[in-house]
């Protein structure tokens, strides 16, 4: 299991666009990913998921990955959600 | 019978965009296997349905307007949303509608229940997903207004911005909807995409079914169904005459709007976004009266940034050669901000609304303020307020103006110093001081929509009072008449960027009271030049004095409209 933790720095936290940005990015991995705030854990490669822990801008999350390209995907989404989303 | 909403003549076969019956039963079930590879079928349905629907919508209108179209896409795919039905279907022995109709509303509650009313508007993305869903499990055949196979007349309640959205104008020959009026989103949607519309005809989904033939009127506002032979042999005269028309008024487009003894005004059109710039140059418009920068901000979710408000502004500013009026954000009274919260209202329309809100929330307003100056160094710009109703707005505006010139300035980034700054006209409080504004300002815009709705106390959206919605009403005229005068003592120039402006019948009126600049739908610009070039201002004048002198809107009305 690989696990870090990122703070969101985007005005509008994560909405729409960003939650979509998220699930494609997961789902090119085939380690089971998720995205964890406040004890609350939820899929990665699910928008309603995401867009349900209600992450708004300077929120601590947690990704967590398990499997063969677990570090790769725990990789690929930190450095997302520390870009911003280019917003 | 209804409104003409956008003027042609489209005859065709009715195509009734309804809302579905989406009832089923919910049936208890053995083949649990059976059951989930029929929700399998309906989410491949819907995917291939959404795909075609997104790939024409980022096509044409921008990955912007696409991308909640890949959300709903993402949804449809979600590996939570489908365990859970098929949970559903398994352990409750239920068929698939009822196991994803549950799925669907927890969901949906889930989101309607969080305390952010962006998340709260989800819940509405999730049902509308999951309807398609069900709908394809039914095996209701939903109208793909994207991927129409023969020729069609819309006939619907209203048209949604979706719906538009998605119309294809090769197919689509025209609308008529049961509500709305000239300004409602279906008829101005119409106009830009230049396809005939009635609106406003309140029995029509009563009278017409699937495939009746269905003649619409756009010029005169009537609606015919299932014509007889004669009807539809001068139908299909009157619809030549029109084409033949239009064909005439196109010649007219790059010549200027001139009266016979030579005095020129500016015939401009109004736009949303800088995709409409095609429109108005193909219609002769010698630039920009009005840019609702309001289009920018809305069907997102968040404020868009200033590059991309620069972006935008630039690409129109330097596609036009004349000028382009910028009108600042225009919010509240009908146009919402999903990402803004806005307290509900008793009276959204005298309310919190444009530069009450601007004034207000000055980050707003600055970014704006900033990519719009930033754009002046690519083209003619100009800053238009709305919604001014006291001259300490006025002042507050230019106030926080000076600041961004200032820090501009200080980043050493170009804009035109000598920029014109303007406002609307469309408060009565406002048109009744244009003499004191006047000495602020560069020039003055007549917005008519909100002034006459303002001036007569009717909402123009209740169709129990629009015979009040009078743009003939005396008072009406005296108010143009008196801000045109005030602009003028002062060295400015007026203009008018409300649907009366591309009235053909007011133009000789705006014309005899001196107004400088029409600035209208784009497809209305070749009819009202037609209408100058073939007239003097001493004729213009003398029709502006004999106006003045009724007593009713209905008068004056029967007076213009014969000259």
């Amino acid at each position: 299991m690989v696990e870090k933790k990122v703070v969101i720095k985007n005005e509008t936290g994560i909405h729409a666009r960003p939650a979509s940005m998220i699930v494609q990015l997961a789902n090119k991995y085939g380690a089971e990913v998720t995205l964890g705030k406040d004890g609350n854990e939820v899929n990665a490669k699910s928008i309603m998921g995401i867009m349900s822990l209600g992450v708004s801008k300077s929120t601590e999350v947690t990704v967590k990955a398990e499997g063969e390209d677990a570090q790769d995907a725990v990789n690929a989404l930190v450095e997302l959600l520390e870009s911003g989303f280019g917003e | 019978m209804g409104t003409a909403a956008s003027p042609g003549i489209a005859i065709g076969k009715v195509l009734i965009l309804e809302e579905e019956n989406l009832d089923y039963q919910k049936k208890t079930i053995e083949d649990v296997e059976g059951e989930k590879a029929r929700l399998h079928d309906a989410l491949e349905s819907s995917k291939e349905q959404l795909q075609v629907i997104k790939d024409k919508v980022e096509r044409e209108m921008g990955n912007d307007k696409a991308e909640i179209f890949q959300a709903h896409l993402l949804v449809l795919a979600d590996p939570e949303l489908i365990s859970a039905v098929e949970n559903k279907i398994e352990n409750e022995k239920i068929n698939a509608e009822a196991a994803l109709d549950a799925t669907v509303e927890q969901f949906a509650t889930l989101f309607a229940n969080m305390d952010n009313d962006y998340m709260k508007e989800r819940a509405s993305d999730i049902r509308d997903v999951g309807s398609r869903i069900l709908k394809n499990l039914l095996g209701i055949d939903s109208v793909n207004l994207a991927a129409l196979d023969d020729e069609v007349v819309l006939i619907a309640d209203d048209l949604t911005p979706s719906d538009t959205a998605q119309v294809n104008k090769d197919k689509v020959l025209g609308f008529a909807t049961k509500i709305g009026g000239r300004t409602s989103h279906t008829a101005i949607m119409a106009r830009s995409l230049e396809l005939p519309a009635v609106v406003g005809v309140s029995e029509i989904l009563d009278i017409v079914e699937n495939g009746d033939q269905i003649i619409v009127d756009g010029v005169d506002g009537n609606i015919i169904i299932n014509p007889s032979d004669d009807q539809l042999a001068s139908y299909n005269n009157k619809a030549k005459e029109y084409e033949q028309r239009k064909a005439r008024l196109a010649e007219l487009k790059d010549l200027a709007g001139e009266t016979k003894d030579g005095h020129r005004v500016e015939l401009v059109a109004n736009i949303g976004t800088p995709k409409d710039v095609k429109g108005a140059l193909t219609n002769g418009a010698e630039g920009i009266g009005l840019f609702r920068s309001e289009f920018l901000y809305m069907d997102r979710d968040s404020f868009p940034t200033e590059e991309e408000q620069f972006e935008a502004y630039k690409e129109v500013a330097e596609k036009m050669e004349g000028p382009v009026v910028i009108r600042t954000l225009d919010i509240g009274g009908d146009k919402e901000l999903s990402y803004l919260d806005l307290p509900e209202e008793m009276n959204p329309f005298l309310g919190y609304r444009a530069i009450r809100i601007c004034l207000d929330r000055t980050d707003i307003f600055k970014t704006q303020l900033r990519a719009i100056l930033r754009a002046s160094a690519y083209g003619e710009v100009k800053i238009m307020y709305p919604m001014i109703s006291a001259l300490e707005q006025l002042r507050a505006s230019n106030e926080i103006l000076e600041e961004v010139k200032v820090e501009l300035k200080s980043e050493n980034i170009d804009f035109n110093e000598n920029l014109e700054v303007g406002m609307m006209i469309e408060i009565p409080a406002a048109a009744m001081i244009a003499d004191i504004l006047a000495k602020e300002t560069d020039f003055f815009s007549i917005g008519t929509n909100d002034l006459i709705q303002y001036t007569t106390a009717t909402d123009r959206m209740n169709e129990n009072i629009s015979h009040l919605y009078q743009p003939f009403h005396p008072a009406l005229l005296r108010l143009i008449k008196r801000v045109v005068e005030a602009a003028h003592a002062e060295g400015n120039w007026a203009g008018m960027c409300g649907e009366m402006a591309g009235d053909k019948r007011l133009a000789p009126y705006l014309l005899g009271v001196g107004l400088d600049e029409f600035s209208m739908s784009a497809v209305s610009i070749p009819e009202v030049k037609d209408q100058i070039r073939n007239m003097t201002l001493e004729e213009a004048k003398e029709i502006a004095q004999k106006a003045l002198t009724f007593s009713t809107a209905e008068e004056v009305e029967a007076f213009l409209s014969n000259i």
